[in-house]
C-alpha cells in the first residue's frame, strides 16, 4: 500500500483494486464535499460568534471519514475525538442536528449539552465525539470488548450466532503518546478484540510536528507491532484507496476478531483549532498538500469515468443547499429551556434524543433530578444486548 | 425473614455473594480487575467466581487501570454491565480520566443517549500503615462529580444489599469497601434481598447528640458512644450508606431531634462529604442546634506510615469522643 500521502497532485489509478461503482464514488463525493462546504459554514459561524467553545475543522481529512466508515455495516461502532464533524457526517447524522449542536440548540444530537467536540448518535452507532485526547481509545477497544462479549456469552448461550462487528476507533497522531493509547492498545491486542485503531496522522499534534513529540514518527505503525497487533499504511487522502485498504481489513478483523492499527495517511488544511494562526508549518508546504486535495482527487478519478462538470455543479448546489438549510434549521431550533440543566445527569423519564427541533420533546411533567429513585424493572433503551 | 435463614458470613463474602447471583441472574454483568480471576481476587473478594463463571466474564486485567477502566466504559455504552475492581481505591487515580470525566458525563454530554451502567469497586482507606500513596480515601475527592453515585457500607448485610442495587443500577456507581471491614463477620439472609440507596440506617438511636457516619468509621463510632452512654451521653448514629444519593432528610430529621450533630468521615476536610453535610445541617437546622456542627476527619496531612502516626491521622475513638463532648459542651 503506499505510504506517504501523495502530494503530487496527480491523478492516481491503483490498477490493482476493483472499480467502485460509478454511483458509489459519486455518492462518497457528494459526502465530501457536504463535510466540505459543512466545515466552511462552521468556520463562518464561530466567526459569527454562532458556534462557541471549541470548534475542530476536518477540512482536508474528508476522504478518511467517508472511506473507512464506507467500508463499514451500519451496526458496527465507531468512536473518534473532537474533530468529529466528519464521522458524524459520514455516519449519516442529520446535517441540522450536528449544525443543531454546535448552535447550542434543543435540536442537535445531543441536545445542546455536549457541542462541537461531543457528537453523540445511538441510532447511528456513533459513541462520541471526546474531548480528552486519547481517551476515546479506550472506550473504543470497550466497544469491541462489548460486541465481542455478546457473541461469545450472551448470544452463545442463547445459540444466537454471532453478530461479528467491527468496531472503528479514531485517534489523531497527537494522541499516540497518551499513556491510556498504549493501555488500550495492549488490552485489545490481549484480548484478540475486533477493533481497528486509525490513527489520522495529520503530521500535526496542535503546532507540534510528529517529529517534535513522537519516536518513530515516521513509522508510526511500528508501535502497533509491540502489541501484537498488524500496523497498516493507508493513502488518506484518496478516498477509494482508502475504502478498498479498509474494506480488506474491515473483512478481516470480522473474520478473525484481531486488532489492526492503522496509520492513516492524512493532512489537515486549516488549524488545530479556530484560534490557531498555523505559524508553525509553512505556505509552501501547505500547497503542495492542497494539490492533492482529497475531493480534487476524487473529482479528476471520476472525470476519467464520464464525470461532467455539470454534474460537478449539480451537486455543488445540492451541498450548499443541504448546508445552508442546516444553517438555518440549527438557527430556528429553539435554546435549550433552563429546566434542561438538571437532565440526563442521572437517567429519567425524558430519555434519548428524538431527531425534534421542537420544545414539545421536553414534555412528560417535570422531572427532578431522580436521585432517590431506584426503579429496575424499567426496560432501558440503554440495554443494547 | 426467617431467622433459620440468617447466617454469619464475612464483609467480602457478602460482596461476592452479590456480585454472583446478580450474575447468575443477568448474563450482561461481568467482573474485571488486577488479579480478580486465577489469583481469586488479590484480598479473595472474588474466590472462586472464575471457577464458576469462566475467563470470559471473570477477567484478569493488567495493571492498567486508565486502560481497562476505559474499556468498561466503553463495553457499558454497549449495554455491558461491567463491574471494575480496583485493588485499592489509590489505583484508580491513574484512572481519574476515563471513571470521573467519561463515566458520569456521558449521559448528560450525549443529551441522553448514552447512560453508563457500571460499578466501580475496591479498598477505600487506610489499609494499615501503608503509607500515604495507598491510603487514599478518595470520596471527598470523587463526590464532587455529578452524574455518579457513591456506596459507601459499613457491614455485610449493608455491603450485600447495596452491591445489588449498585449492580442492577443504570448510572455509574462507585463502591467504596474497606480493606479493614473485608473480614468483618455479620449476619446476612440467604434470601434476597436490595438495600435502595438514598436511605440512612439508624445504627443505633440516642437523644443528645446526632452523628451522621459512613463506611468503617460507623464501627467506630458505635464503640464510641458505648462508652459515651457511659458518661450519660445518648448518641444517635446515622449510616449513611450512599455519599450520593445522600439522605439529607433522615439527618434533619434527626437532628432537630437532637440539637447537636457531628460528622465523622475519614476524607480530608476541606471539601469532603463532612462538609456538604456540615453545610446542609446549619441551613436546614439553623434553629435547632445547640452548637455548630463538629466534624471529624482524617488529619489535613499525606497520610504517614509510622503506626501511632497513623492512628492519630485517622479519625479515632478519643477524637470522636472529644468532639461529641465539645460538641454538648460537656469538655
Amino acid at each position: 500500500m503506499s505510504a506517504a500521502p501523495n502530494a503530487d497532485g496527480q491523478v492516481r489509478t491503483k490498477s490493482s483494486r476493483p472499480e467502485v461503482p460509478m454511483a458509489t464514488a459519486k455518492s462518497w463525493l457528494r459526502e465530501m464535499m457536504l463535510i466540505r462546504e459543512f466545515e466552511l459554514r462552521c468556520m463562518q459561524a464561530y466567526q459569527d460568534k454562532k458556534i462557541g467553545g471549541f470548534c475542530h475543522v476536518y477540512i482536508g481529512q474528508e476522504a478518511v471519514a467517508v472511506g473507512t466508515i464506507a467500508a463499514t455495516e451500519a451496526r458496527d461502532p465507531i468512536v473518534t475525538a473532537y474533530r468529529d464533524h466528519g464521522h458524524a457526517l459520514a455516519r449519516g447524522m442529520n446535517p441540522n442536528h450536528c449544525m443543531a449542536e454546535m448552535f447550542g440548540r434543543v435540536g442537535g444530537c445531543a441536545k445542546g449539552k455536549g457541542g462541537s467536540m461531543h457528537m453523540f448518535d445511538r441510532d447511528n452507532n456513533l459513541f462520541g465525539g471526546h474531548g480528552i485526547v486519547g481517551a476515546q481509545i479506550p472506550l473504543g477497544v470497550g466497544l469491541a470488548f462489548a460486541t465481542k462479549y455478546e457473541d461469545e456469552v450472551i448470544n452463545a448461550a442463547k445459540n444466537g450466532g454471532k453478530s461479528n462487528r467491527v468496531t472503528l476507533a479514531f485517534l489523531g497522531d497527537g494522541a499516540l503518546n497518551q499513556g491510556s493509547v498504549h493501555e488500550a492498545m495492549n488490552l485489545a491486542g490481549l484480548f484478540d478484540l475486533p477493533v481497528i485503531i486509525i490513527c489520522e496522522n495529520n503530521g500535526y499534534s496542535m503546532g507540534t510536528s510528529i517529529v517534535r513529540g513522537t519516536t518513530m514518527g515516521h513509522e508510526i505503525s511500528a508501535k502497533s507491532e509491540a502489541y501484537g497487533m498488524e500496523g497498516v499504511e493507508i493513502d488518506g487522502m484518496d478516498v477509494i484507496e482508502t475504502y478498498w485498504a479498509m474494506k480488506e481489513l474491515v473483512d478481516k478483523v470480522r473474520a478473525t476478531s484481531r486488532p489492526i492499527f492503522v496509520d492513516m495517511r492524512c493532512y489537515r488544511f486549516k488549524g488545530h483549532s479556530m484560534s490557531d494562526p498555523r505559524k508553525y508549518r509553512t505556505r509552501e508546504e501547505e500547497e503542495r498538500y492542497e494539490q492533492g486535495d482529497p475531493i480534487g482527487v476524487l473529482k479528476a478519478q471520476l472525470e476519467l469515468r464520464g464525470l461532467t462538470e455539470d454534474e460537478h455543479k449539480e451537486i455543488q448546489r445540492e451541498v450548499r443547499a443541504t448546508v445552508k438549510s442546516a444553517v438555518e434549521w440549527a438557527e430556528h431550533s429553539p435554546v435549550p429551556p433552563m429546566t434542561d440543566l438538571y437532565r440526563d445527569v442521572y437517567r429519567e423519564r425524558w430519555g434519548p434524543y428524538t431527531g425534534s427541533s421542537e420544545p414539545e420533546m421536553l414534555g412528560g411533567g417535570e422531572n427532578e433530578c431522580n436521585f432517590n429513585a431506584i426503579d429496575t424493572t424499567i426496560d432501558r433503551k440503554a440495554d443494547l444486548l | 425473614m426467617s431467622i433459620a435463614s440468617m447466617r454469619e458470613i464475612e464483609f467480602r463474602d457478602a460482596v461476592r455473594e452479590a456480585m454472583s447471583e446478580e450474575m447468575r441472574r443477568d448474563m450482561r454483568v461481568m467482573l474485571m480487575g488486577e488479579e480478580v480471576a486465577q489469583y481469586n481476587g488479590a484480598y479473595k473478594v472474588s474466590r472462586g467466581m472464575l471457577d464458576e463463571f469462566g475467563p470470559r466474564r471473570v477477567i484478569d486485567t493488567p495493571i492498567s487501570e486508565s486502560g481497562f477502566a476505559g474499556m468498561a466504559i466503553g463495553a457499558a455504552m454497549m449495554g455491558l454491565r461491567p463491574i471494575v475492581e480496583f485493588m485499592s481505591w489509590s489505583f484508580s487515580l491513574v484512572a481519574a480520566d476515563p471513571i470521573l470525566n467519561n463515566a458520569p458525563k456521558m449521559l448528560y454530554m450525549s443529551g441522553g443517549q448514552f447512560g453508563c451502567p457500571i460499578v466501580f469497586r475496591g479498598n477505600n482507606g487506610a489499609g494499615g500503615q501503608l503509607g500515604s500513596t495507598h491510603s487514599w480515601s478518595i470520596e471527598g475527592l470523587f463526590s464532587n462529580v455529578p452524574g455518579m453515585k457513591m456506596v459507601i457500607p459499613s457491614n455485610p448485610y449493608d455491603a450485600k444489599g447495596l452491591m445489588k442495587t449498585a449492580i442492577r443500577d443504570d448510572d455509574p456507581v462507585f463502591f467504596l469497601e474497606s480493606e479493614r471491614l473485608l473480614s468483618m463477620r455479620g449476619e446476612v439472609p440467604e434470601e434476597e434481598y436490595l438495600i435502595p440507596f438514598g436511605q440512612a440506617r439508624i445504627a443505633r438511636a440516642g437523644k443528645d447528640c446526632t452523628i451522621v457516619s459512613f463506611g468503617r468509621m460507623v464501627n467506630v463510632c458505635l464503640e464510641v458512644a458505648i462508652e459515651l452512654e457511659k458518661e450519660g451521653i445518648s448518641c444517635e448514629i446515622l449510616d449513611m450508606r450512599t455519599i450520593r444519593p445522600l439522605d439529607a432528610a433522615s439527618i434533619i430529621r434527626s437532628v432537630k431531634r437532637t440539637g447537636a450533630c457531628v460528622v465523622v468521615d475519614q476524607s480530608w476536610s476541606f471539601g469532603s462529604p463532612g462538609s456538604e453535610v456540615a453545610a446542609l445541617v446549619h441551613r436546614e437546622c439553623f434553629d435547632d442546634l445547640d452548637n455548630y456542627v463538629h466534624r471529624v476527619h482524617s488529619a489535613d496531612v499525606p497520610a504517614p506510615y509510622a503506626y501511632g502516626l497513623e492512628q492519630e491521622y485517622l479519625p479515632n475513638a478519643r477524637r470522636i469522643a472529644e468532639a461529641v463532648r465539645s460538641c454538648l459542651y460537656r469538655s
